[in-house]
């Protein structure tokens, strides 16, 4: 449903909701944001294994929950609320490839073990200059006795110095734009790969540099038919994206808010002075237009709507303008306070910059979108 | 007798339907059935017009009439204002002498709350209502007054008690348009059209029978009526389409429509015309520019997302749930959505944004886009107005510190206009 959620969705959330409360508290993520790997593997699992994430949008018939986006998308904002350190948004993208790229034997061998959290995946598209679209790969493979093998490098990759399994995106040598590309799969501890962690400016999102030197891989789904499935798995991408950043927008408004209504300035609350209402006003509609945005692209997916490379860039542009403006908005309702380190608050302005530009900035997708409703 | 039901109810309205449903009726004729039977108006109660149905079953009433094509009772305008507040807070007297004829269409009605010293502060009112003899004297100027110039009843919110603080000071009185005491003059508007009216009143005379609430609760029956506009804003632009059929109580009631919806033709600009700007940029190349592109593309975000939002409200409503916060915004961000669209469409026309009428793009509608979207941030509640609204009830932030609330309203500062 586009427009609400079920009773069962709606309980879900709560559920959700409460543990990553009891589980995720600001101490727990500036503590992992801290280390290298930036989650640890027992915590994530008994997590994982408690609420059965990483199963969510896998079918039965591979071990998952067999739910659709719209549960994911629920699961990814209460995250997004709760800047849960873990490799879920990275693995997810990695399923969703392997279901849509992956042959049905693929399916069953791959799917079970990340659907039991046993393994955790990632996706490697991107490449030095940043770009999100299948035409920029350069990263060739070479078949190799039944086999391929990988030279390049990817960047960019979602916790990509720690996934077991990597999904990587290349293309046949000569082959340009969207034709000659491929989807394989790479064990992370494979030969000849070498992974750096990036510093990025998030620390709660940690993403690495990946150097393929003749890496053994194997062909996920058909050769030199990856565009389309990867096209998919973009939008899918884009839209879980969308739905993590407004969780973490709702949770700065509320924040922001119940600062500002216990802050007392020229002997009142400073939530009593008509500039902090309204901007507190101008939050609301910012982040509440976005959420409708995310719900409607959510359900969009699971409907395998016509408009959805449009209605996903639609929620994708309207995110990143609303949570990022919440977040300016948030800093400067803090004062002096919200500038510091020991502040919370800078967790989600970081969140919201680095998701801003994950996966192609506001302008990017408003182009996308238009180019789908030019005609 | 057994609980209606919607098969229940279904069956009773086709069939009186069939029995008494004639296109050949005068329209005030076949409205004064629809008085008798109750169908006009069957959530009213029996004793007024009505059959005491839940609103559910009144669907399934008019979902009966728009089947066949039968024409309802006179909705359109500030009589329906009118009939809620009376049903709410009028005396017998009053639903007797007025409901019926407000059903029928024959009368028609005015709000005259606005001033022009106040606004957004509406309760700050300095219209006098004087008790001279046993009537009472009307002295002062309403503004914003839509259908003045027609009406023949209006509801007028008057101070009556200047000793008290503001609130407590009003009373709401029914007070009869076409008499001596009331001069009605058109308001021009920034884009050209005269919507409204504005209304002085010497020495106007009302009947104490037609006082609706006493001196102390005028401010109580006013925001009935102000609930009941603000529910109505949105089902207006519905009022405003008559049938096409054939018939003499359809061409009737295309008059009464044509007249009652002439104030309102500019409205579909003022919210921007957001319907207008794919067509408008496919047609002039516009779309070719990628500047362009992004503009129209944060206007579509913007319009896209206001309409869900709504549908969310909505959602929640349907099911039965608390309303979350997303049903008090639409207000605030219409005119978001208005201002976008105005800016965009002067990207698209480019120089002949300039120009107007005749010599404008599509006769003149882009301009009147242009001249009339400025009304959306302010009629029906100013966009800061909205801010404060939600700040306060939906985020639970302090009330604004009135500083006129505690002492008599005669020594609270105001603007000047008559006294």
């Amino acid at each position: 449903m586009r427009f609400s959620f079920t009773s069962e969705q709606e309980e879900f959330r709560s559920i959700v909701r409460r543990l990553l409360e009891a589980r995720s508290p600001t101490t727990e993520v500036r503590r992992l944001m801290a280390t290298e790997g930036g989650w640890e593997r027992e915590a994530w699992q008994k997590l994982n294994r408690e609420l059965g994430l990483t199963a969510i949008h896998i079918p039965e018939t591979y071990g998952g929950q067999g739910f659709g986006f719209s549960e994911l998308a629920i699961v990814l904002e209460e995250t997004g609320r709760s800047l849960l350190c873990a490799p879920l948004f990275s693995t997810a993208l990695a399923t969703s490839a392997i279901l849509n790229a992956g042959t049905e034997e693929q399916k069953r061998a791959l799917l079970p073990a990340i659907a039991a959290g046993d393994v955790t995946a990632t996706l490697a598209f991107a490449e030095e200059n940043g770009r999100n679209d299948a035409a920029s790969v350069a990263m060739t493979a070479a078949p190799a006795g039944g086999k391929y093998r990988l030279d390049g490098a990817k960047s960019f990759v979602l916790d990509g110095h720690t996934a077991d399994l990597i999904v990587v995106l290349a293309r046949s040598r000569g082959s340009t734009g969207e034709e000659g590309l491929s989807f394989f799969t790479v064990s992370g501890s494979a030969a000849g790969l070498q992974r750096r962690r990036l510093i990025t400016m998030d620390e709660t999102r940690k993403l690495a540099r990946l150097e393929f030197s003749g890496v053994e891989a194997e062909l996920l789904g058909e050769a030199g038919a990856a565009a389309g499935p990867f096209t998919r798995t973009m939008q899918q991408a884009t839209v879980l994206l969308a739905n993590e950043m407004v969780g973490g927008a709702d949770r700065l408004r509320q924040d922001a808010l119940a600062y500002v209504k216990m802050r007392m300035q020229f002997g009142r609350s400073i939530a009593s002075f008509q500039a902090t209402k309204h901007k507190a006003a101008d939050m609301l509609v910012d982040v509440e237009l976005a959420k409708s945005a995310a719900y409607y692209a959510a359900a969009a997916l699971d409907e395998a709507d016509d408009e959805l490379p449009a209605i996903a860039s639609l929620a994708k542009a309207s995110a990143a303008e609303a949570y990022l403006q919440t977040a300016i908005h948030a800093v400067q309702m803090h004062g002096g306070i919200g500038f510091t380190w020991d502040n919370d608050t800078h967790l989600w302005f970081k969140r919201a910059k680095s998701s801003e530009v994950l996966f192609g900035d506001a302008n990017h997708h408003r182009e996308l979108m238009m180019q789908h409703w030019k005609q | 007798m057994s609980e209606p039901t919607e098969e229940s109810v279904r069956a009773e309205v086709r069939a009186w339907l069939e029995a008494n449903w004639d296109p050949g009726l005068a329209l005030i004729e076949w409205r004064n059935k629809l008085a008798d039977s109750g169908w006009g108006v069957p959530h009213w109660p029996k004793r007024w017009y009505g059959r005491d149905l839940p609103e559910a079953l009144a669907l399934v009433v008019e979902d009966e009439f728009r089947r066949i094509g039968a024409v309802g009772v006179a909705r359109a305008g500030i009589r329906t204002l009118a009939a809620a507040t009376i049903l709410a807070h009028g005396t017998d007297l009053h639903k007797e002498k007025f409901l019926r004829r407000i059903l029928t269409g024959e009368d028609t009605w005015c709000q005259l709350f606005s001033e022009p010293g106040s606004g957004s502060d509406l309760a700050g009112a300095v219209t006098r209502a004087d008790l001279k003899g046993n009537k009472w004297v009307i002295n002062g100027q309403k503004v914003w007054t839509t259908s003045a110039h027609r009406a023949h009843w209006g509801l007028l919110l008057a101070r009556a008690n200047w000793d008290v603080a503001k609130h407590k000071g009003l009373a709401y009185f029914i007070l009869y348009m076409k008499q001596p005491g009331v001069q009605v003059h058109p308001l021009k508007q920034m884009n050209g059209h005269a919507s409204f009216n504005q209304v002085f009143f010497t020495d106007a005379i009302v009947e104490p029978e037609f006082m609706v609430a006493e001196v102390g609760d005028g401010w109580k029956v006013a925001t009935t009526t102000l609930m009941h506009e603000r529910r109505g804003a949105d089902s207006l632009r519905s009022w405003a389409t008559a049938s096409e059929r054939k018939g003499r109580i359809y061409d009737e009631e295309r008059a009464e429509v044509a007249t009652t919806m002439e104030p309102y033709k500019w409205y579909p600009q003022r919210a921007g015309r957001v319907d207008l700007v794919l067509p408008r940029a496919r047609a002039t190349g516009a779309i070719n520019d990628p500047v362009i592109r992004q503009e129209i593309a944060k206007l579509l975000i913007l319009s896209k997302t206001a309409e869900w939002t709504a549908r969310r409200a909505r959602a929640a409503q349907e099911l039965g749930r608390p309303q979350g916060p997303e049903g008090s915004l639409g207000k605030l961000v219409s005119s978001h959505v208005a201002r976008a669209a105005a800016r965009v469409h002067t990207y698209i026309s480019g120089a002949d944004a300039l120009l107007s009428g005749a010599d404008g793009p599509m006769d003149g509608v882009i301009a009147e886009i242009l001249v009339s979207v400025p009304a959306t941030s302010i009629a029906g509640g100013t966009d800061e107005i909205q801010r404060n609204i939600i700040a306060e009830r939906v985020l639970g932030m302090p009330k604004e510190q009135s500083v006129d609330t505690d002492k008599p309203f005669r020594d609270v500062p105001r603007n000047i206009v008559s006294s």
